[in-house]
Order: structure tokens, then C-alpha cells, then sequence
């Protein structure tokens, strides 16, 4: 008995072939392949990729479901994420998870804000709830068009009256000129909403959850931090008393507030050191 | 923060002049490089905390995979990241706040380093060290010190000679005869052993034929290694006088107190956490409090080495 308790199906490593590869924009790619303990994630949710030999990556799940199939949109950022980039289909990876919590799902007025990869997840969550909220708001944002992620996915699902789909870049390529954050203040002044969702970089999510605070709306973000076990052990991940991969990668208004001088402010390095957080941190 | 059921005198324990509302600690290397997780381990029920490993200089540990899951534990080899001592004093001193003795893991790479690092964790309020000379996945140190009974009672010597506070030593299974590197510390002057790091293992994958940790080799920690680890202490408990920390695969009040009937006075727990959460140290201490309850014993202390009696 105490023996099976230990073995923790989700978080031993198994291989997988790559199915597909499709580029998302010149530093961006998703990659599926099939994982039958990732098929029942949930929207929020991340998984450790090994590209053997050379890395492990923490990855939210942008889909899982249909036929077993599980997709992850991974940008190019260092020496793993470049590796992994010029893997081909049919070439094996490692998989563990899902791991962490999820989105709770709330159906009222909903207002999703996602800046680049962060895109994914709520991707994933906008598809699983479009049919069932009163109204839904997905603000994206990028530096160019060509950032812009799942513009055409998006818009299959933002269908209807009730829905609406607001792109923003720092550029002015496309839709309105300036930061996600930009459109925000604008639309919370004028309309009330029940929840916002938030993904991308974290200067971003904290703006977010500024206003949310100032406007006083429910809000859950999902974080990104350094990981290595991924199940609660080794302190990597953690902000505050939280780690991310356990207690998190999702976290509540009330939860972030708590990590207010760490949240979109700092975070810990390969050596535990507390180092500020990079500008355009993926 | 800690539940009253748990400060119950009968689950007291000494161990080498700390003081500990019961004789659960959280073992090194798990969630230990901030005062904000030690925190929630303090709320779990621990009645003492080691920190994770810290040196001389920061260290980034290894590339991942790091911790794999074998079947009945994981196997890790993270490379000792951490900050360095001189960074670290500040998680030390706000780890004081907890109510509980805080315990600073140190390694490094000769005596004078083990003993640089105890000596400022000691000044930053550490209230004992534990020597690091058993990890089985870093080069020059850990294991490869505590395989060398000369090194090794040097290096103990110097941190004695250097610090106030109890030395606590932490033995590697990875050796022939660990009573024989037993008396070698105690002789050395150690206060208290903790018995066992992690056994050294690894894991390979076989689509790839690629090991899966990026170091190759790391050590197993979990229920797999329970067994050798109570044979361990069971066997120290024959040849030193000191205090003996057992840890290896505790996850169960019941195995707590089969480590503490072997010889131990106290117990580390780890890799239990990934399962249970914090909370599992409240979980075994009232396991254990109703162990003793239902046997008559008046304190835990009753049943250290009972196993021995025959």
C-alpha cells in the first residue's frame, strides 16, 4: 500500500514522438504528440518536457484531449527552447505531468488579458468556456503583428455578440497601438466584469492585477518561475510561502497580494539568489 | 502556529541540547533555501528544520532533469545549488522567527571551507549545523569527503573547533561499514549523526538509452530506501553514544517509530512531502502519539533503541 502511494503516475518521465510542428511566428512553434496522462489537463495546467541530452522545460498545456493529443507552444528563449526548435516530427522528447493547479471556471462576464506565449493557456480556457459565459473579453497583446499568437483560433472562438477579441501592439501593426494594459483601464472603466484571467509577462499580469485591485474584480494569473522537481519539493519555484508548480502556476488576487514585493518585482535564480525579473520575460 | 495536541511533553525530545516539541524535522535539501517555505513546513508540524546545503560561493546546481521518479522514490541530483553563506545569513536570520531550532546543512570543499560556512551560519542565529558529507552527486565533496575518515574527522574538528553550537554529521549509505565513518565523526567530536543521505542510483531511459538525470547518477531517496536506512541506524546505535537523526523513506507514524526503536531519537522526513504536503509531520506526530499512548510509554524517549534489548 505505502508503496503504490508513493509512485505519483502523473510525474514519471515517459517519451513521446513529436506529430506536428507548426510555427506560430518566426520565434514561436507548437509541438503535439500524444500522452495519455496529459490528456486529462486542465486549462492552466503545465508539463515537464526533457529534450534528451539536453534539458527539462516547464510548459503550459495550450490543448489536450481529443485522441489522446497534447499541445505546447514553446518560444525561443535559450539554449533549450532553441534545441527543442530544431527537433523534427517523429523525433522523441520526455514527458511528466500535468502538473499544478488550474483556472477555476467561472461563466459571468469574463475578461481574459494575454501577452505573448501566455497566450496559450488561455487559449485553452477561452475555448473551454466560450460557450457558457455571459460575456467574454480577450485582450492580446504583442510588440508586432507578427506576435501576435492563435490570431485565427481565437476569432473561430470569439464568436457572437456577447464575445469580443481586442489586439494591441507596442508598434501599432496592428489593432491599437501600446500595451495590453493600455486597452484595460479604458474597458474596466466602463464595464464590470466577475473575473479576469491573465498570462504573459508578469510586469504585465501585475498591472493587471493593479487595476483589478483598483476596480475591484476577482482575478487569477498564471505564473512562471524556474523549475526542477515540479512536485513541491525542491524550492525552486517558490514566490512567498507559494511554489509555483504545487500551489500554483495559477494564483488568486488574494494569493498574489500576499507575494505583493515578490510579484512582477523578482524572482529566484538557479542558485536560490532573489534576482529582479527580466523585462519581456516570456 | 504549532497545534497544542503536538506539544504534548510525552513527544519531547533532546537532541544534543535542542529542544524539540516533537521529533519530526524537515531533512535537508527539501524546500530549505527560504524562510517563507521553512515557514510552511513549521506550520506542518515540524520540530526542527534543516536548511538546504549551503557553501562558500553560490552555486547553480545542475541542468535538468534533476529529480526523476523511480518506483518506489526519486532519484535526484540537483548539484547543491544555493546561494553561498554570505547571501544566506539573511534567510537564516528570518528563519529564527520560527519557533523552532533551525538547523544550517554546510558543505565545501575543504575543512577551513566547512568551517568558514559553520562558523557564519552560526553568528547568523543557526542554533546547529549539519555537515554535508554524504551527497552522492557533487565532486569533491559530500560523499567523497565522508569516505575518507581522515578528511573527514578533520573536517569535523575544524567546524568544532570553530563554532559553539551542536555539529551534526550526515552519513552516506554509499560505504562499507557506516558504524566504522560513525565512530570516526564521534570521535571527531560530533554531537549528533543524522544516518542516511540519499543511496546513490540512477535511472535510464530505454527509448533513448540516455540516462535521465543530466548528471547520469544521483541518489534515491523515498520507501526504497527506508530499509537500509533503519539497518543503518540500528547499527550506529551499537557502536556511538551520540544522538542519531534517522532519515530515509519516512513516510508513516509507523516507520518513524520503527527508525526510532532501531536507535534514533529523532527523525528527518523529505520526499514524503511531494505525497502528503507539509502537514505530514502533524500527521506522524499524532501517529506516534497515539503509538505511545497505546503502549503506556510516559515519553518518547522511553522507546530509543528498545529493538536492542534482546
Amino acid at each position: 500500500m505505502k508503496l503504490l502511494d508513493y509512485r505519483i503516475a502523473t510525474n514519471q518521465l515517459r517519451t513521446a514522438r513529436i506529430l506536428s510542428i507548426k510555427p506560430e511566428s518566426r520565434t514561436v512553434k507548437t509541438f503535439t504528440f500524444k500522452d495519455r496522462q496529459c490528456t486529462k489537463a486542465e486549462p492552466g495546467q503545465f508539463l515537464m518536457l526533457w529534450i534528451p541530452g539536453v534539458d527539462e522545460i516547464p510548459l503550459s498545456i495550450l490543448d489536450a484531449g481529443k485522441n489522446s493529443m497534447v499541445s505546447v507552444t514553446v518560444k525561443k528563449v535559450g539554449e533549450a527552447t532553441e534545441v527543442l526548435h530544431s527537433r523534427e516530427v517523429g523525433e522523441t522528447i520526455g514527458i511528466r505531468g500535468p502538473f499544478g493547479n488550474s483556472f477555476t471556471v467561472k461563466t459571468g462576464r469574463i475578461l481574459m488579458v494575454s501577452g505573448g506565449t501566455g497566450t496559450a493557456p488561455l487559449l485553452f480556457l477561452a475555448k473551454n468556456l466560450a460557450s457558457k459565459t455571459v460575456e467574454l473579453v480577450f485582450t492580446i497583446g504583442a510588440r508586432t503583428k507578427d506576435e501576435l499568437l492563435f490570431m485565427d483560433k481565437l476569432k473561430r472562438i470569439l464568436v457572437g455578440k456577447k464575445t469580443q477579441l481586442i489586439a494591441t501592439t507596442e508598434d501599432g501593426s496592428y489593432g491599437t497601438k501600446g500595451l495590453a494594459t493600455t486597452v484595460l483601464e479604458a474597458l474596466l472603466a466602463k464595464e464590470k466584469f466577475d473575473m479576469i484571467y491573465t498570462c504573459g509577462p508578469e510586469q504585465m499580469m501585475r498591472k493587471v492585477f493593479d487595476l483589478a485591485e483598483k476596480y475591484g474584480i476577482s482575478l487569477e494569473a498564471s505564473l512562471e518561475r524556474l523549475m526542477r522537481c515540479a512536485i513541491g519539493l525542491c524550492g525552486s519555484c517558490v514566490i512567498g510561502r507559494y511554489r509555483v508548480c504545487r500551489d500554483g502556476p495559477v494564483f488568486t488576487a488574494e494569493q498574489l497580494k500576499e507575494v505583493e514585493e515578490e510579484f512582477g518585482v523578482s524572482k529566484r535564480d538557479f542558485d536560490g539568489r532573489k534576482i529582479p525579473l527580466e523585462q519581456g520575460l516570456k | 502556529m504549532v497545534i497544542q495536541s503536538l506539544k504534548i511533553n510525552r513527544l519531547h525530545v533532546d537532541l544534543a541540547g535542542l529542544k524539540l516539541v516533537n521529533p519530526t524535522m524537515l531533512a535537508s535539501g527539501i524546500l530549505g533555501l527560504s524562510a517563507d517555505s521553512l515557514s510552511n513546513v513549521v506550520s506542518g508540524g515540524a520540530g526542527a528544520v534543516v536548511t538546504k546545503s549551503v557553501g562558500l560561493e553560490p552555486r547553480k546546481g545542475y541542468t535538468n532533469p534533476t529529480i526523476i521518479q523511480a518506483s518506489c522514490g526519486l532519484v535526484n541530483s540537483v548539484g547543491l545549488p544555493n546561494p553561498g553563506i554570505n547571501e544566506f545569513v539573511k534567510e537564516i536570520r528570518e528563519a529564527k522567527i520560527l519557533g523552532v531550532p533551525v538547523i544550517v546543512s554546510v558543505y565545501g570543499f575543504s575543512a577551513e571551507e566547512y568551517a568558514v560556512v559553520a562558523k557564519k551560519a552560526v553568528d547568523a542565529g543557526a542554533d546547529a549545523v549539519e555537515l554535508n558529507i554524504s551527497c552522492p552527486h557533487v565532486k569533491k565533496t559530500g560523499s567523497e569527503i565522508g569516505q575518507n575518515p581522515k578528511v573527514l574527522a578533520e573536517v569535523v574538528r575544524k567546524v568544532k573547533a570553530s563554532v559553539g553550537k551542536p555539529v551534526f554529521v550526515k552519513l552516506s549509505p554509499n560505504i562499507t561499514d557506516i558504524a566504522e565513518i560513525a565512530e570516526v565523526s564521534t570521535n571527531a567530536g560530533a554531537d549528533a549523526l543524522t544516518v542516511i543521505n540519499t543511496v546513490k542510483a540512477m535511472v535510464i531511459d530505454t527509448e533513448t538509452a540516455m540516462p535521465m538525470l543530466s548528471n547520469k547518477t544521483g541518489g534515491l531517496s523515498g520507501p526504497a530506501i527506508k530499509p537500509i536506512a533503519v539497518r543503518c541506524v540500528y547499527e550506529i546505535y551499537e557502536r556511538v553514544k551520540v544522538p542519531i537523526v534517522g532519515c530515509g523513506g519516512i513516510t508513516s507514524w509507523s516507520d518513524v517509530v520503527e527508525f526510532i526503536l532501531a536507535g534514533a531519537t529523532a527523525i528527518q522526513i523529505g520526499t514524503a512531502i511531494a505525497l502528503k504536503g507539509p502537514n505530514v509531520f502533524m500527521t506522524v506526530t499524532r501517529g506516534i502519539d497515539a503509538y505511545l499512548k497505546r503502549k503506556g510509554f510516559e515519553s518518547v524517549n522511553e522507546i530509543v533503541g528498545l529493538s536492542h534489548r534482546n
